[in-house]
């Protein structure tokens, strides 16, 4: 009697070849991928009357500037903005997703439509979803909008299915440079009743700067999409960083003690 | 053989291999940041020290002194930054004294990294190295491999992103001591606040050209524990005494103290003849 349970209702290995143990401790079905085309940060600020998001145009393929015309904010629907970061042909995915979700929404014809916080949850549950069959959409999304009771809505989520809501969401790069100076003018939860949209423009437009500065995968061109609770979505393109300082090292000369 | 020796990180390695793995260095997490101004150089450090997720220290020094007038802000493990510094001050005081010549800080610079590649990147120090020498103003960056910068505002840490954030957006080439100093200030707070890595205070050191360097020792301080809402000290006779025992261990002696002064009569010395 053979004794060992790997070897019982196998194929005989005289016919078949020897069993490879390997398959035994494989693990799980893995697809998860790396990305390969992808765009860097969003940002986005609740403000007094609305929502604001800024990304720019930037595709990139690894280190190579694959793409400069990739738009990243999405209108959904009448009311809603998405921004997206990370792999476009995922980017891309979701906004079909998106199209259809809003097309069959269109069946009923009821007087409802679906605003940021439903599209919001339906990206949530695709996120971690996909999550938990470890074959993420590799994104970072941000969601921005009016809730149903009218005031700004902003939430993010990403490839992990993790959510998130404040007055200021920035991804990628963005959470390191661009977050610290978004939260100086709203830090907490009520803040954005104080900020103009001017104020919130100017912040954005600042924040794009210093990521072009500081991001090696950005591009000093970008799209604004305003989100109003009046229900109005802007998407302003081919906006570009102004007033840049790239003559400060004039009278810089090598890396320590040359001086010519 | 030639080259390197690095029996020590086998011998390390090994060691891990077998389940002793090498203490967690404190780290400096750390925002570090230094800024040119006219007239002088001002450099500024958070205070927060840690060991992995721990804050370790709450409140310790990052702003070193190589020479009166050049000091040093170092991120990265504690010890390095702490132990090289020293070695660099000592080294530069002899020198100096062998030259008749303030020292000056591209010298320190050239030490440091010169230093710092012999260790290919095993001194974790990464260090913002500035201060006043007869040559001028002068700020720089070190890297523990070795590498070197220049610039006019720069920033160094973890925390460094949000620092130069900051930087990037308030930073101009003619800046006041005291447009400087806050703009330093600033950036580390953006530090303290955006980045795990840093917290509690801002230390800060101005050197100014023909003038004494200052350290401002917690500059700021906007991580102030508050006061306790309650008193949590127990009242006498919580505790029943059953028994007082007292025992004479010394024999108190009274006796007066008194100062003694003694003038030396300053032109004349001692001499062993």
């Amino acid at each position: 009697m053979d004794h060992m349970p790997e070897n019982w209702g196998r194929p005989r290995s005289d016919v078949y070849g020897v069993y490879n143990p390997a398959i035994h401790n494989a693990g799980p079905t893995t697809h998860t991928q790396q990305p390969s085309i992808t765009g860097t940060s969003v940002l986005a600020i609740k403000y007094n009357k609305g929502v604001m998001l800024a990304a720019d145009n930037l595709a990139s393929y690894g280190s190579l500037a694959r793409f400069t015309d990739q738009e990243r904010l999405i209108k959904v629907g009448k009311e809603t903005v998405v921004g997206v970061s990370g792999d476009v042909s995922d980017m891309q995915y979701i906004q079909l997703l998106l199209e259809r979700l809003i097309i069959e929404d269109n069946y009923e014809q009821d007087g409802h439509n679906l605003r940021a916080p439903h599209i919001y949850e339906y990206l949530s549950r695709v996120m971690y979803n996909r999550r938990s069959k470890i074959d993420p959409l590799w994104n970072a999304i941000l969601v921005a909008g009016k809730k149903d009771d009218g005031s700004p809505f902003l939430g993010y989520v990403d490839l992990l299915g993790v959510t998130y809501s404040a007055p200021t969401i920035a991804t990628g790069f963005g959470a390191y440079l661009a977050i610290p100076l978004l939260r100086k003018i709203a830090s907490d939860d009520g803040d954005e009743k104080r900020i103009t949209e001017q104020q919130a423009r100017a912040a954005l437009d600042e924040c794009m700067k210093v990521l072009f500065y500081r991001d090696a995968r950005s591009l000093d061109k970008y799209s604004v999409a305003t989100v109003t609770t009046d229900g109005e979505v802007t998407i302003e393109q081919n906006v570009r960083c102004q007033d840049m300082s790239w003559r400060f090292a004039d009278h810089i000369r090598g890396y320590g003690t040359q001086t010519m | 053989m030639p080259g390197f020796n690095f029996d020590n990180y086998q011998r390390n390695n090994f060691l891990a291999s077998k389940g002793y793995p090498i203490p967690k260095a404190t780290s400096t997490g750390t925002t570090i940041v230094g800024c040119r101004f006219d007239g002088g150089v001002v450099i500024a450090a958070d205070t927060r020290a840690t060991e992995g997720d721990i804050v370790a220290d709450k409140n310790c020094e990052k702003l070193h002194r190589i020479s009166p007038t050049i000091w040093c802000a170092g991120a990265g493990t504690a010890a390095d930054c702490e132990f090289v510094t020293q070695l660099m001050s000592s080294t530069l005081e002899l020198h100096a004294l062998s030259t008749g010549r303030k020292p000056r800080v591209v010298t320190c610079l050239t030490l440091l990294k010169q230093h710092l590649f012999k260790y290919q990147g095993h001194v974790g120090a990464y260090l913002i190295v500035a201060g006043v020498d007869p040559t001028g103003p002068r700020l720089f960056s070190i890297h523990a491999h070795g590498s070197t910068d220049v610039g006019y505002y720069l920033s160094l840490g973890s925390g460094s992103m949000a620092a130069m954030a900051v930087l990037e957006t308030k930073w101009k080439q003619s800046l006041t001591k005291d447009e400087a100093m806050s703009l330093c200030a600033e950036a580390i707070e953006a530090g303290i606040w955006n980045d795990l890595g840093s917290g509690s205070n801002v230390d800060m050191c101005v050197m100014e050209v023909d003038k004494p360097a200052v350290l401002y020792r917690n500059y700021r301080t906007p991580n102030e524990r508050s006061i306790k809402e309650k008193s949590y000290k127990f009242a006498r006779g919580t505790t029943a005494v059953l028994k007082e025992k007292i025992r004479p261990v010394v024999d108190a002696v009274q006796f007066d103290i008194f100062e003694e002064t003694i003038i030396r009569d300053s032109d004349k010395m001692e001499i062993d003849s």
